[in-house]
């Protein structure tokens, strides 16, 4: 019997569950390597050398060089070993969270502090809020970068 | 006895920790947050607890996928400020509890609840960014620490009656020490956010002012909400709130004394949430 997934209907969002966890375990284990100053270094001096000693998919390997975390999640990873990325980047974690929006990093922090995205419109697919599939990408980012 | 004499719920998120250690607090932006917690500073001077019983989340920081507990209790005798990637936080060692800690294990582990035992353990913003907000920038914390670790990261999570039963074998594991310790239990995370795909930003303002009233007045009632509510409602971290279930699990059956109550939207990327609770 299959499992129950009652959160494959939330729109913008993926559950991390064992499923996600076993597609992104390499993936993640990456990241977390670079919880350590050396491997950070050894990472930003030769990335695709340093991704190349990981057993990730290259379809993984080309998400974490583009940088592209709605393309990592989609394959496995976890928003809170991703974080380690940008760490290594310099980024904060409203940088990271911004990028995935097709927002600019002033739209996304100009939109939580006016207290945030709103629930209406975003608890379901099919619903009509700016968090559903046909309204992205949501920003001026996403309208001259990748989708 | 020991005994449980009040506990503390709060936000954890790892921006407040920057905004202090980069002496950004008294910017407007951060004054805000750190505002709610004037009062709760002064109260935890005036209560100075034994021991705190600090129920957080580990963010892919002392366990990667290699290991994933559901609940770990740190028995150590110390565990450091984790380096999460931006360097460790400048802030005290951590001091353990490791006899209370060994005590609470044996009592809960014979109440059907099947704990990890953790001898090394780094603790990361999710135990550390509380103690902060509580406590400013001390050269030590102000007693010991017993870190108790619950996995939010992979779903499933605990389910928000088994953390509310769980809070309640705590209280009578910590009632049967021999020790007259006082002991808070604090509960931390949430409140509303998501920091993943294009929903990332949601807050919900309306569902996290009811989840504190129900906390307050109503938590068996509340315990029954099921994971996908958090998820739909508050965000896929706002599962984070479960968490609370257990602090308040730990605490009396009889009304409560609602010392302090805060609530601000954002930090960062989150709902901030603080409440502070006497037991009768």
């Amino acid at each position: 019997m299959p499992l129950d997934k009652p959160y494959l209907d939330i729109p913008g969002t993926t559950i991390f569950d064992a499923e996600q966890s076993r597609k992104g375990y390499w993936l993640n284990q990456f990241c977390m390597s670079l919880m350590k100053a050396e491997n950070r270094a050894r990472f930003k001096a030769g990335e695709r050398v340093y991704l190349d000693e990981w057993s990730m998919s290259e379809e993984q390997k080309q998400a974490v060089l583009a940088r592209d975390l709605n393309w990592c999640i989609r394959l496995g990873g976890n928003i809170y070993f991703l974080a380690k990325i940008g760490a290594t980047d310099g980024k904060s974690f409203q940088q990271m969270a911004g990028s995935m929006t097709g927002m600019t990093e002033e739209e996304y922090r100009d939109m939580m502090i006016a207290g945030g995205r709103s629930i209406e419109g975003n608890r379901r697919v099919g619903e009509h809020g700016d968090a559903q599939a046909d309204r992205q990408p949501q920003g001026r980012a996403g309208r001259t970068g990748r989708a | 006895m020991a005994h449980i004499s009040a506990s503390v719920y709060t936000s954890h998120v790892p921006a407040i920790g920057a905004a202090i250690d980069l002496g950004k607090s008294s910017e407007p932006y951060w004054q805000k947050v750190f505002s709610g917690y004037e009062f709760s500073k002064r109260w935890l001077k005036d209560n100075k607890p034994d021991v705190i019983f600090l129920v957080y989340n580990d963010h892919a920081t002392a366990f990667s996928l290699e290991m994933i507990p559901t609940f770990a209790i740190g028995t150590a005798a110390e565990f450091r400020p984790a380096d999460e990637g931006w360097g460790p936080r400048p802030v005290p060692m951590v001091t353990g509890h490791p006899e209370l800690a060994a005590h609470i294990a044996q009592s809960v582990i014979q109440d059907d609840f099947d704990l990890t035992i953790v001898n090394r353990m780094d603790v990361d913003h999710g135990l550390t960014v509380p103690l902060s907000l509580m406590c400013g920038q001390p050269q030590a914390w102000p007693c010991p620490v017993i870190p108790f670790a619950v996995n939010v990261v992979q779903y499933p999570v605990p389910s928000g009656r088994r953390c509310l039963n769980l809070g309640r074998a705590i209280r009578k594991a910590v009632a049967s020490y021999d020790e007259p310790l006082n002991v808070q239990v604090w509960g931390t995370g949430g409140m509303s956010h998501q920091l993943q795909g294009p929903r990332a930003g949601l807050i919900n303002r309306d569902w996290d002012q009811r989840f504190l009233d129900r906390l307050i007045a109503e938590p068996d009632a509340l315990a029954q909400v099921p994971h996908i509510e958090y998820v739909r409602e508050a965000g896929s971290e706002g599962i984070e709130l479960v968490m609370w279930l257990i602090a308040r699990g730990a605490m009396s059956d009889a009304p409560l004394k609602v010392v302090h109550r805060f609530y601000h939207v954002p930090a960062s990327n989150t709902a901030v949430g603080h409440l502070i609770l006497e037991n009768p």
